[in-house]
């Protein structure tokens, strides 16, 4: 039977979201191949992991545990997931399009010999070939093109975290597990990590339920003043254009789109920010869009789901104070 | 001494790319050709290097006849030898067929002198891939850090190189053996003082011209269009659509407006 694969990124035995993401999609795609789906679990002592595996879909998983695998590093990781597709022949292979998933899947995939797609924002099984079409962003996000691989296999992509929903969680649901031994040792890692600077704070835009987001329409630093207090009170996180964070108006962290985060909050408010292709190629994904803009042409207003044509203080301001005396009453 | 290889790539500047409407294709009149920016900051950084611990610097590219600009640029960071990989045979690679092209030609080249450092960049802005340095550092069986943003260290005798590289929760500082092959982040390097002399020498230096048949010997089916698994099956731009309920400031009151929305958030349980 034909398996999609799944790379469940962990690190320090907690599972990235975009892992879930995957399983979501994967259970599609496999359905389209009657085939099934599989997770690919690393890492060492990683066994309590399972259950959630399965809970979100996994039909089986292979897992390697190694004290070599304790934490991510190029060599050993690239090593076990090229041996297990290479012993047990999956049709897909999908990684998360995050740091670590995109600095493995390249190594993977040239010891395969087959094609990989980098960071691919749509998914699906065409229905005459049964190939896989992965469609990413290119030029900047200027175009779309998809990718086929029809003669390779397994057909490999690294996939933007967010594009995809986590889908539900079932408990209780359980499938095989298949452990595979590995011969691996501290020599052949090649490196070491001696030491970790964890970073400061971080804004958690991409799994944010709220964004409220701003860009050259806002004017400067004072603007997103009124945007955090805004974010603050629906316990939101702030977004921002490219355009502000270039003008040095909020950090990178918040940049939302094709060199930012890609995000999928339940509402995102777009205030002053006009809606280029590499901004919406952030958010068009996010449930309900709020779009502020003085110009009604203004290419956001085509993806919002809400539209409203005036200044962005105006409607700002208006709304914290409701939400201020909601609280008060 | 340092025996350094950095392999650049040429890339239209996509801050100026347009988009015929009508076709959905690029328009490419009129948008420069530039180094990736990227690969800018493995030049800048191969320049540093140079100067503190003496050595060398080879420079190679993949692409068509025009990308010989690139490597005459490269001279300006103090490059001692430039290599063009340039021949129909090689065009339409993607990143298998691109590393596969890189890899064997960065072998035939340190056959006598052995590289100590690879030096790519994070990422081509006109794929945005990331895949081209992994998949060279595959090939040549040396350990590869991506998303380089400082090296701490470099220590000949032992042969040890300490760096950071940033990942999603902070950074990493690692120490590992040379060789390693390093993709590097912007704020890596910053692009060094050129002197005039130098710039002059550059516009006079011509890259070396290597082709599919030689000088280095290359499985012709894993080059260009036919060793590329993946294949570009249709190109578009995406549409837009949805109903959207507009609101306009001027015809309708603000507190409207802001009940509309306090609605919405309650509806969706935000609030
Ligand atoms: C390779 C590449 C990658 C890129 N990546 C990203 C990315 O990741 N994210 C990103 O955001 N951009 C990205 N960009 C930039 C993008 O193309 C746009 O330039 C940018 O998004 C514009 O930001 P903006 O909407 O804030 O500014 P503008 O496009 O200038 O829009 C400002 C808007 O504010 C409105 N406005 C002005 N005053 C008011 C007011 N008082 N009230 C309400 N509205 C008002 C205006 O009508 C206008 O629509 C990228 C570009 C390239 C080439
Ligand atoms: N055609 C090429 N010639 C030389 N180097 C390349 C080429 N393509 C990619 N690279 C290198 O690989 C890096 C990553 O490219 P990519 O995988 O295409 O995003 C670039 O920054 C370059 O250092």
């Amino acid at each position: 039977m034909k398996e999609v694969w799944v790379f469940i990124e962990q690190e320090e035995l907690k599972i990235h979201p975009v892992s879930f993401e995957l399983l979501g999609i994967a259970q599609k795609l496999a359905k389209d191949l009657s085939g099934k789906v599989s997770a690919v679990l690393v890492g060492h002592n990683v066994k309590p992991l399972v259950e959630e595996i399965f809970a979100y879909g996994a039909e089986k998983i292979y897992v390697v545990d190694h004290k070599v695998l304790s934490y991510y590093r190029h060599i050993p990781y690239v090593y076990a997931l090229t041996y297990l597709a290479k012993k047990y022949k999956p049709e897909i292979f999908l990684i998360g399009a995050t740091t670590l998933g995109r600095d493995l899947a390249g190594g993977v995939a040239t010891l395969l010999e087959t094609g990989l797609t980098a960071d691919v924002t749509e998914l699906s099984i065409d229905p005459e070939t049964k190939n896989l079409l992965m469609t990413r962003p290119a030029y900047g996000g200027n175009i779309m093109a998809t990718i086929v691989c029809p003669n390779h296999r397994p057909q490999m992509a690294t996939v933007r975290p967010r594009v995809f929903p986590i889908p539900e969680r079932e408990e209780g649901k359980i499938g095989e597990v298949i452990e595979e031994k590995m011969e691996l040792t501290e020599e052949m890692a090649g490196v070491e990590r001696i030491g970790f600077l964890p970073k400061e704070k971080t804004v958690n835009l991409e799994y944010a339920d709220i964004i409220v987001a701003g860009g050259k329409g806002i004017g400067g630093k004072e603007g997103f003043e009124i945007l955090k207090e805004l974010a603050h009170l629906l316990n939101g996180e702030v977004g921002a254009s490219r355009f502000a964070v270039e003008s040095g108006w909020i950090s990178y962290e918040h940049q939302v789109g094709q060199t930012g985060k890609t995000v999928r909050p339940k509402v995102y408010f777009a205030f002053g920010i006009s809606g280029a292709i590499q901004h919406r190629a952030g958010m068009q994904n996010s449930d309900f869009i709020i779009a502020v803009n003085i110009d009604p042409e203004a290419p956001i207003f085509k993806i919002a789901d809400l539209g409203i044509i005036g200044d962005w203080k105006e409607v700002a301001t208006a709304l914290i104070r409701a939400l201020k005396n909601r609280r008060g009453s | 001494m340092l025996n350094i290889l950095v392999s650049i790539k040429q890339v239209p500047d996509t801050t100026n790319i347009r988009i015929n409407p009508e076709t959905g294709t690029l328009i490419r009149e009129g948008v420069p050709s530039i180094i990736n920016p990227y690969d800018v900051v493995a030049l800048s950084l191969a320049c540093y290097l140079k100067n503190q611990f003496g050595g060398s610097i080879t420079v190679i590219t993949m692409g068509p006849p025009q990308a010989r600009l690139a490597l005459k640029e490269a001279m300006e960071f103090g490059a001692d030898r430039i290599i063009l990989l340039t021949d129909r045979k090689f065009a339409g690679a993607d990143t298998l067929a691109t590393s596969y092209t890189l890899a064997e030609t960065i072998k035939y080249l340190e056959r006598e002198n052995p590289f100590h450092l690879y030096l790519f960049g994070k990422q081509a802005i006109d794929g945005d891939t990331a895949q081209v340095g992994p998949g060279v550092a595959a090939r040549l069986k040396v350990p590869v850090i991506t998303y380089v943003t400082k090296i701490e260290n470099i220590d000949l005798k032992e042969k040890i190189i300490i760096l950071h590289r940033k990942t999603e929760k902070g950074v990493e500082i690692i120490k590992a053996k040379l060789p390693v092959l390093i993709t590097c982040e912007k704020d890596l390097a910053k692009s060094p003082f050129v002197p005039l002399s130098e710039i002059l020498k550059a516009v006079k230096s011509e890259p070396e011209i290597f082709a599919a048949d030689g000088p280095v010997k290359f499985e012709r089916e894993k080059l260009g269009l036919k060793g590329s698994p993946t294949q570009v099956k249709k190109v578009f731009t995406p549409e837009l659509k949805k109903d959207t309920l507009i609101y306009d400031l001027s015809t309708t009151s603000i507190d409207e407006v802001v009940m509309k929305i306090i609605h919405i958030l309650e509806e969706k349980k935000i609030i």
